[in-house]
């Protein structure tokens, strides 16, 4: 075990070289519909339990059901009504057992990136052949099913390993070479894309997804009420929204079709799509699009900007 | 180190659900429904009426409201008592006052301890559903099937006999089923059942002894859930099922009949300082376009509008 995983050097959130998005926009947003499946009776894993009921979990199951049967329409319509593409981050067995909500999002150009097979699967414990064969799957199932190259990675139920990154940006380069596997929603570290290292040394980037700001962790976890998470979501917008001026900022919302889509908090969400959205200087995108303009246009930048900045603090301590 | 490599093996990863119990619809894509007098939302009032046995055994979890401390728990023991001595009786004023028909789940335990309470319940003509035995009377996976089978037999036969209503809908305790549970609803007459919470209409929910019904019961906006669980206030209880009618109201208008359903415990909202957030929502819900009935009604409404 590690005490840092070493994916990326400090930063300070000052100074940094100036971001721009597409249009001169000083700020970029994307929401990211976590589309998952969970089993009702998965197989063990020794370090994790997928439901603290002996099987069947009838409500733990049946919830998340919900969000297929019921939830997803909801927020769909929703932010089409926002002219918002959604950003899926896919349990890729839904394409089997779901198509029809995967047609949808395809026929809406919405982007598909890979949350693993299942959210019931996971990664603690796998070898590095496991883990790749099952990234691998992932990422073959989104292009048979879609045609898209998937770009980014949240591993399944946020769980890990030493190597999910290395792994992911590997795979990505196998199947698709710098289209594919380039960015990661799995660290919080920062409002701004940072460049990651990673075994391969492939230009793959860091996008903020907010855990702050994901539905579930608001509700499930800190079980904040739903018109307080409206006004959260106001909150953090205004903000970064505000220091856009000084240079590009990020904001993610990322939900669930289980918790968001519920009916007693649809409409706090609608209130901050319609409030977020009625400004003016936002690009309104998706996670691929933004790594893509991200590597495009600031990562060589980026990386000499910390190097420099690293650097200069070493030769201060002599 | 590595996983058993079925652990990458997916056996279930087909069209629909990965297992046999229902099959997979998209709400969107099912007839629209109509309720009666062209309402647009179903009120489905659910109280529960429970009975938390004070030398609880927490097999195989113990459950929300239950016993927390060492025995004897008398904190929560009489507490829960509340509900049914107390509380219930703000609920039954406030139905009155603002025209709402109640369903009760109760205990079979509380239904034989409590006559009055049962005799009242009985002369109002409101109907009860089966909440199983008590609520230390879980029904779970690895459970002995002889032994449930004779619980699901116990608890219905005698709620039967008490309340001399047919019972046909079932809520098990801590909504915690077996594998086994289905099969034993529908070889003992119930209809429906309101354990899942994957939809918010109902369906059919398959079972080796015909179907069953689910019916819609959220736990989402559950009070206790809101308020015991979620540590949320009565004020913002009251938004949330103000904005979840406003919604339901608004996709019905679009999409046909949809179902308001509060689960509300007579031992959380009860309570003198929460019982006003109760009051203000149900002169809220009562005031907009909505119908007001039992769940077996509810079903039996929506029933009558399938294609056989």
């Amino acid at each position: 075990m590690k005490s840092d995983p070493g994916f990326y050097d400090y930063w300070p959130y000052e100074n940094r070289p100036k971001i721009r998005w597409p249009g001169g926009k000083k700020m970029a947003f994307w929401v990211a519909p976590n589309i998952e499946f969970y089993e009702l009776n998965p197989p063990a894993n020794p370090s994790r339990k997928a439901w603290p009921q002996p099987y069947p979990a009838t409500q733990g199951y049946s919830i998340r059901d919900y969000g297929n049967r019921v939830g997803h329409k909801r927020q769909m319509d929703l932010l089409d009504k926002y002219g918002i593409r959604g950003s899926i981050s896919l349990s890729t067995a839904l394409c089997d057992h779901h198509p029809e909500i995967i047609q949808m999002c395809k026929e809406r150009n919405w982007e598909f990136f890979s949350h693993g097979i299942y959210n019931t699967r996971y990664t603690y414990g796998m070898s590095e052949q496991q883990e790749r064969d099952m990234i691998k799957d992932s990422m073959e199932t989104i292009y048979q099913h879609t045609g898209q190259k998937c770009g980014g990675y949240l591993a399944p139920a946020l769980s890990h390993s030493e190597l999910t990154l290395d792994l992911f940006a590997e795979v990505g380069t196998e199947l698709f070479g710098n289209e594919g596997g380039i960015y990661t929603c799995d660290l919080f570290h920062d409002d701004q894309p940072t460049p990651i290292h990673t075994r391969s040394n492939k230009p793959f980037v860091s996008i903020p997804y907010s855990l702050e700001m994901n539905d579930t962790i608001a509700y499930v976890v800190n079980k904040i009420e739903p018109r307080r998470y409206g006004q959260m979501l106001k909150n953090n917008f205004d903000r970064l929204y505000a220091e856009g001026d000084e240079s590009g900022t990020i904001m993610c919302i990322p939900t669930h079709n289980y918790q968001v889509s519920c009916p007693h908090r649809m409409k706090a969400f609608e209130e901050a799509l319609d409030y977020i959205t009625s400004h003016d200087d936002v690009w309104v995108t998706t996670g691929k699009e933004i790594a893509e303009y991200y590597l495009e246009h600031y990562y060589e930048q980026a990386k000499v900007d910390i190097a420099h900045k690293n650097a200069a603090l070493i030769r201060s301590d002599k | 180190m590595a996983l058993d490599k079925s652990y990458l093996e997916y056996a279930k990863r087909q069209y629909g659900m990965d297992h046999d119990r229902y099959d997979w619809s998209m709400l969107t894509d099912r007839p629209q429904v109509t309720w009666p007098s062209g309402k647009k939302l179903a009120l489905w009032v659910n109280v529960p009426l429970q009975f938390f046995p004070l030398d609880q055994k927490g097999e195989p979890f113990k459950i929300q409201g239950g016993m927390t401390m060492p025995y004897p728990d008398l904190r929560h023991f009489s507490l829960r008592d509340y509900g049914n001595r107390v509380g219930i009786y703000r609920f039954l004023k406030a139905f009155d006052q603002y025209g709402v028909t109640p369903t009760f789940a109760m205990n079979t335990e509380l239904a034989k301890r409590t006559p009055y309470l049962l005799n009242t319940i009985k002369e109002r003509g409101n109907e009860v559903i089966c909440h199983g035995m008590h609520m230390d009377a879980l029904h779970f996976g690895g459970q002995d099937k002889q032994l449930e089978s004779q619980l699901v037999q116990d608890s219905l036969n005698q709620l039967r006999d008490l309340t001399e209503q047919k019972v046909t809908g079932w809520l098990s305790p801590g909504r915690n089923e077996s594998e086994n549970t289905p099969e034993l609803l529908a070889a003992n007459g119930i209809e429906f059942c309101c354990d899942w919470v994957n939809d918010d209409m109902p369906y059919t929910f398959k079972t080796q002894q015909g179907n069953l019904w689910t019916m819609p019961l959220s736990n989402e906006l559950d009070d206790a859930f809101i308020m015991l669980n979620n540590l949320h206030s009565e004020d913002s209880y009251a938004d949330q099922i103000v904005d979840a009618c406003d919604y339901l109201l608004k996709e019905a208008n679009e999409q046909g009949g949809r179902i308001l359903s509060l689960n509300i415990h007579p031992w959380m909202l009860g309570q003198p300082h929460r019982i006003s957030a109760l009051e203000r929502v149900l002169e809220y819900v009562m005031s907009q376009d909505v119908w007001s009935a039992s769940a077996g009604n509810i079903l039996s409404a929506f029933k009558a509008q399938q294609n056989a």
